[in-house]
């Protein structure tokens, strides 16, 4: 039976997950969830994720929500094809990844969220982007990505010289977010730049981002 | 000496819950105080250990690792077969449910308890005026979180199983700030949270972790 995956493809959560999805050339179905008429905040739907967002995953009798923790699933029940994301067969590397997972969760993640929101979300409110918001944040991912330069001097990868489950759950947040005025903050940054152009060209990404154009419907 | 070395404040939530794990798995290991007050976190030593400046750091053997929620997996990993059980072995079906609700904690309750505990119990504690409307706005975000729980709570002993795993774990720092604040009335009021809540920080190992506080 096929892997069932509610969302929506312009979702960057749901790209998370469909990202990890064809990486793994797992076999899937997506079943459009419709957001604009929120049917993501009514039963059915909230039986399957009672926080009302997706992406959800089912696989049988297995529902699943939160996007990492489904990549994470995907990556597991699949590491013996595709690409391998999670690095089982050597502890340290593994540990390597969880780490850089938990840096994209704890501390890029509650910086480029905002951005995201106030340059595409709030527009949609009919309020025009917060700048002090944006400003704050910028401040904070920079520093962030202070980091990231140093570290992908010395590694190709976020946690080491190999393409992980910690660089994916990247792609989609950035890839909204080099669509903002904020992107200088990639381009600015050599390794970090290069890093952003190496992942983000990767075929598994380049077949969910053509669907990735929230925003450009709203003009 | 003990392989494994926590660098971190007896008083930071995050080397808290690494503190937990690894009272639950009955393994020794050696703390470092890192003096948080002086600004150790942002020396250069620290950040070797830690790029973010941020406690706790970890190290078992030549591995050094970062970020509570990372370390406390490996080691509920690396030594699943002591102490407490932490994980739920068997299928990737079953394993994925405790994933779930760790990424449950992360993505939906450390954000509201985090900034409530910062307001109501930190702040005071440097003496810093709290800011009332994040207060409010946080309180209202936590408690439609915790009415998910509530429903959880309702069918599921703990959060991923019938019996307490990291999942769990995870939320026992921020509670206990939360617990000492006017926020206790979000866990309290809902039967079953509050349930859990008491069970939980009725934990052997939990009170461990508290003792440190008092050194």
């Amino acid at each position: 039976m096929a892997l069932k995956l509610y969302g929506a493809a312009l979702s960057p959560c749901t790209s998370r997950v469909m990202t990890c999805l064809h990486e793994k050339e797992a076999d899937f179905e997506l079943v459009p969830v419709d957001l604009f008429a929120g049917e993501h905040k009514q039963l059915p739907f909230l039986a399957k994720n009672p926080f009302g967002q997706i992406p959800v995953l089912e696989d049988g009798d297995l529902s699943l929500f939160e996007s990492r923790a489904i990549s994470v699933y995907v990556a597991e029940k699949f590491k013996e094809t595709g690409n391998d994301l999670i690095r089982h067969q050597s502890f340290k590397e593994a540990a390597e990844v969880k780490v850089w997972m938990e840096v994209e969760s704890q501390q890029y993640h509650p910086a480029i969220s905002p951005i995201i929101f106030q340059f595409f979300a709030a527009p949609l409110q009919g309020k025009s982007p917060d700048q002090a918001i944006i400003d704050e944040n910028a401040g904070k991912l920079g520093k962030v990505l202070d980091v990231y330069e140093e570290k992908l001097s010395r590694t190709k990868y976020l946690a080491g010289d190999f393409y992980s489950l910690a660089d994916l759950f990247h792609l989609s947040f950035t890839y909204y977010f080099m669509k903002t005025p904020c992107a200088d903050l990639i381009n600015e940054r050599p390794h970090v730049k290069a890093w952003w152009e190496d992942i983000s060209s990767r075929p598994a990404f380049q077949k969910v981002a053509s669907a990735m154009n929230f925003g450009e419907k709203m003009n | 000496m003990a392989a494994i070395k926590v660098h971190g404040s007896p008083l930071s939530t995050a080397t808290q819950r690494v503190l937990a794990c690894l009272y639950e798995k009955g393994v020794d290991f050696q703390f470092v105080s890192i003096n948080m007050a002086a600004g150790e976190h942002k020396s250069d030593n620290f950040l070797a250990l830690n790029p973010f400046g941020q406690v706790p750091a970890f190290e078992d053997g030549d591995l050094k690792l970062f970020e509570s929620r990372a370390i406390t997996h490996y080691v509920a990993h690396e030594y699943a077969d002591k102490g407490t059980q932490l994980l739920i072995p068997g299928s990737n079906k079953e394993a994925a449910v405790l994933t779930l609700w760790q990424e449950v904690e992360a993505q939906q309750f450390n954000s509201p308890s985090s900034t409530l505990a910062w307001e109501l119990f930190y702040k005071p504690f440097f003496g810093t005026a709290t800011d009332a409307a994040k207060v409010e706005e946080n309180e209202t975000k936590l408690g439609k979180v915790l009415d998910v729980y509530e429903t959880r709570l309702s069918q599921s002993r703990y959060l991923a199983s019938d019996y307490f795993t990291l999942a769990d774990l995870y939320h026992l720092p921020n509670i206990q700030c939360l617990l000492a604040t006017s926020a206790k009335k979000l866990l309290e009021s809902r039967p079953h949270v509050n349930a859990w809540v008491k069970e939980i920080t009725a934990r052997p190992a939990w009170s461990k972790v508290l003792a440190m506080q008092k050194q």
